[in-house]
């Protein structure tokens, strides 16, 4: 058999440098950096360090507080990624629906991803704030002693994070949902109409199965934005901290090497991080890709 | 018309700034974390200074707070673009006195490249935060507080009490059911592990850590789950439950925002929060001493400053050092001192800073501003003069962690404190390792 072979110009690659070095310096050169601190014991000011293998490592897994955020970190990362998808799906499915008016809700709906997460934070923290929060009001009708309290309690925490969250990430899922339906053939959904009245069981017997490839690119997408992004959300929304129990795993990387100073043990934070969201993404390539047909 | 102009604020402005007196000028950087309201008035102590000499330029830099700042000079330090001024709070002096080469410290600083250094200039609970282990002071200080009660005069009034709690004893009795029938909440607080936990510690003269609070060396032991303690947060649990104390959770503000809203009776906060106090609060408010227990001690001390110091980095030249030097000197004038307690809330640091304000009459319009520098000079004890604990940013983390499930209700208070001391332990051994 006959090799083909194309001569390559160089010119692509040339088109792809920038992605590359932008790639090389912003996440590849940390990564490896927080790699090498994550081995050593070493004082902030970089005057000296002692190679300690894996004990970095061995202290953080000890910690029971630190399970119990690893925990807590990947309940939140589920219920973001469900919550924000489900939210976006039924406004996406409503809106693909209208006849007229679909101008006005796109837009209405869209503007939420362009609030950065800081303020989506700022939003959460005064709807919830004790002093001046409406929704701090609702939920706590009549005052003393309050019901729902997100300064002390961890769940109530988490319930105010997780809406900030949520509410800021249901818009983009919204885009991309509102174009993988309109991508669906008229054809198809024309021809199920005719075998099937209803509009429930067509949804998730032809609509759902369309968009499966679409929901799954969201799904991956949302998992890593609820690990790392939402680090800003709590931060605003608790700036001298959360309640016990309510910190996430990125949040504790920063309070232990931001504010702590402590190299070593804030770099092993961050691998096992890296390493947990790896592994979380190949699952989800490995057994949930195979289910999807494009 | 417009044209000439052009040229003529382009040529001026060229001339500005290459005049030969600003050309000759040492520029002197001071990393600061002092915002709003403060960092007005640290823009205009630096702007004095340059007013006051022509040799060199100081120049404040705002940058975040307090834990944002030592992470910028900590990154800068490594990357060898430190500042020649840095300000550390309390909590983070471990990290920059035991980093050995990263500090000029400010005894040998003014000994080199100034007057001198005398201990004695400063109010004396000052004189021994920010020394290393030998005594010798490593960092300046600058932004000084310490913690102190404000108490409602009209909730005082109301619930029939005229004298605030001098015990917390006299809290549970007498105070805490008036002010709770009143209708008051009567007691909140800021900080737990400043006002709850190591001023507890000094106002008892009980150790807060071996090895002389850790100014002794690096191996040193936290000692929080003693009998004071353990009884002190049994009490404040009880006390939740009661309905004699409240707690708004970790933010400073929120706790501080239930007393400004007259919920609140009693307050403990900052002897710096006067100033804020003063324009927020719609009522006549008195301050005073920190509570103690007399069950604990008869003998009350004086309490530990919190706030920061200036540190001046290693790595500079001769020629900036002496201006840093100049500088520390212009800072402690007392003049300076006494605007800066004035506009602030802080208190005045030197002794002569502290007589100019007693004899301008300061404290007769506003004995309340007092109430913090009195509670400093009050007879002190061999575990009162300040602690240095390693790591102790994330020590306080565990404190808040497992203060917080104290008031949730998810264990007593000596589990609280035999995990603290546990967590706290872990780190300063880890501090230990880190530095030797």
């Amino acid at each position: 058999m006959k090799r083909v072979t194309f001569s390559h110009s160089p010119i692509p690659y040339l088109f792809v440098l920038p992605q590359i070095a932008i790639i090389a310096v912003f996440f590849l050169w940390p990564s490896f950096e927080a790699i090498q601190l994550s081995f050593y014991l070493e004082d902030p000011w970089g005057l000296s360090n002692e190679f300690v293998w894996f004990e970095n490592y061995q202290t953080i897994f000890e910690d029971p507080e630190y399970v119990g955020t690893l925990i807590a970190t990947l309940i939140f990362s589920l219920s973001v990624t469900f919550l924000s998808l489900g939210l976006a799906m039924l406004l996406a499915v409503q809106v693909d629906g209208l006849l007229r008016g679909g101008g006005t809700y796109r837009p209405l709906i869209t503007w939420a991803y362009a609030i950065a997460p800081a303020v989506a934070g700022l939003v959460a923290r005064f709807l919830f704030s004790p002093q001046i929060g409406p929704i701090y009001d609702l939920l706590n009708p009549d005052g003393e002693p309050p019901w729902f309290e997100p300064a002390l309690d961890s769940i109530d925490a988490w319930v105010v994070i997780t809406s900030g969250a949520v509410w800021r990430q249901v818009s983009v899922n919204f885009i991309f949902l509102l174009a993988g339906l309109q991508s669906i053939p008229r054809s198809v959904l024309e021809a199920s109409r005719i075998d099937n009245p209803s509009g429930f069981s067509r949804f998730w017997s032809v609509t759902f199965p369309l968009l499966a490839p679409t929901l799954f690119f969201l799904m991956v997408i949302n998992f890593s934005y609820a690990f790392f992004e939402t680090f800003a959300i709590i931060d605003t929304v608790f700036p001298f901290g959360p309640p016990a129990g309510a910190a996430s795993l990125v949040y504790k990387v920063y309070v232990d090497g931001f504010k702590g100073a402590d190299l070593g043990g804030s770099s092993a934070q961050s691998v096992v991080l890296m390493l947990f969201v790896l592994a979380l993404t190949v699952v989800q390539f490995r057994y949930l890709e195979k289910k999807i047909h494009y | 018309m417009k044209f000439r102009n052009l040229i003529a604020s382009v040529l001026l402005a060229t001339f500005v700034v290459f005049t030969p007196s600003a050309w000759a000028q040492t520029e002197i950087q001071w990393w600061h974390a002092m915002e709003g309201a403060l960092g007005e008035t640290v823009n205009r102590i630096a702007r004095d200074y340059n007013a006051s000499q022509s040799t060199y330029k100081l120049t404040p830099v705002y940058k975040g707070g307090y834990e944002d700042t030592m992470t910028a000079g900590i990154a800068a330090f490594r990357a060898k673009q430190q500042p020649h001024i840095i300000q550390i709070f309390d909590a983070g002096a471990a990290t920059i006195i035991n980093a050995k080469g990263a500090v000029f410290p400010v005894q040998d600083l003014l000994s080199k490249h100034g007057v001198g250094f005398d201990a004695n200039n400063y109010i004396s609970g000052v004189r021994s935060f920010y020394a290393d282990s030998s005594g010798k002071m490593v960092g300046m200080p600058f932004n000084s507080s310490t913690p102190v009660m404000y108490y409602n005069k009209n909730a005082f009034q109301k619930a029939g009490l005229t004298l605030p709690p001098a015990t917390w004893e006299d809290f549970e009795m007498r105070v805490a059911p008036a002010l709770k029938d009143a209708g008051y909440v009567p007691l909140a607080q800021s900080h737990s592990p400043w006002i709850f936990s190591e001023n507890f510690h000094s106002r008892h003269n009980l150790p807060m850590a071996t090895n002389n609070n850790g100014f002794g060396g690096l191996e040193t032991k936290i000692l929080y789950n003693n009998p004071g303690m353990v009884t002190h947060w049994s009490k404040l649990k009880e006390w939740q439950d009661k309905g004699f104390y409240k707690y708004y959770g970790r933010a400073w503000g929120d706790n501080q925002n239930g007393f400004v809203n007259q919920e609140v009776g009693i307050w403990l906060g900052s002897s710096g929060s006067f100033g804020g106090l003063k324009n927020t609060a719609k009522f006549p408010f008195g301050t005073t001493y920190l509570p103690y227990w007399h069950a604990v001690t008869n003998k009350p001390t004086n309490t530990f400053i919190g706030g920061a110091a200036l540190f001046a980095m290693s790595g500079h030249s001769d020629a900036e050092y002496k201006g840093v030097a100049n500088f520390f000197e212009y800072l402690t004038k007392p003049e300076v001192q006494f605007m800066w307690h004035r506009e602030t809330g802080y208190v005045a640091i030197t002794n002569a800073a502290y007589e100019l304000a007693k004899s301008e009459g300061y404290y007769k319009d506003n004995p309340d501003a007092e109430i913090g520098i009195l509670q400093l000079n009050l007879p002190g004890g061999d575990h009162s003069k300040g602690y240095q604990l390693g790591f102790y940013v994330q020590v306080r983390e565990v404190m808040y962690e497992e203060y917080d499930k104290l008031f949730a209700g998810k264990q007593d208070a000596k589990t609280a404190l035999a995990n603290i001391e546990d967590g706290a332990n872990k780190l300063l051994v880890k501090f230990a390792r880190t530095y030797n």
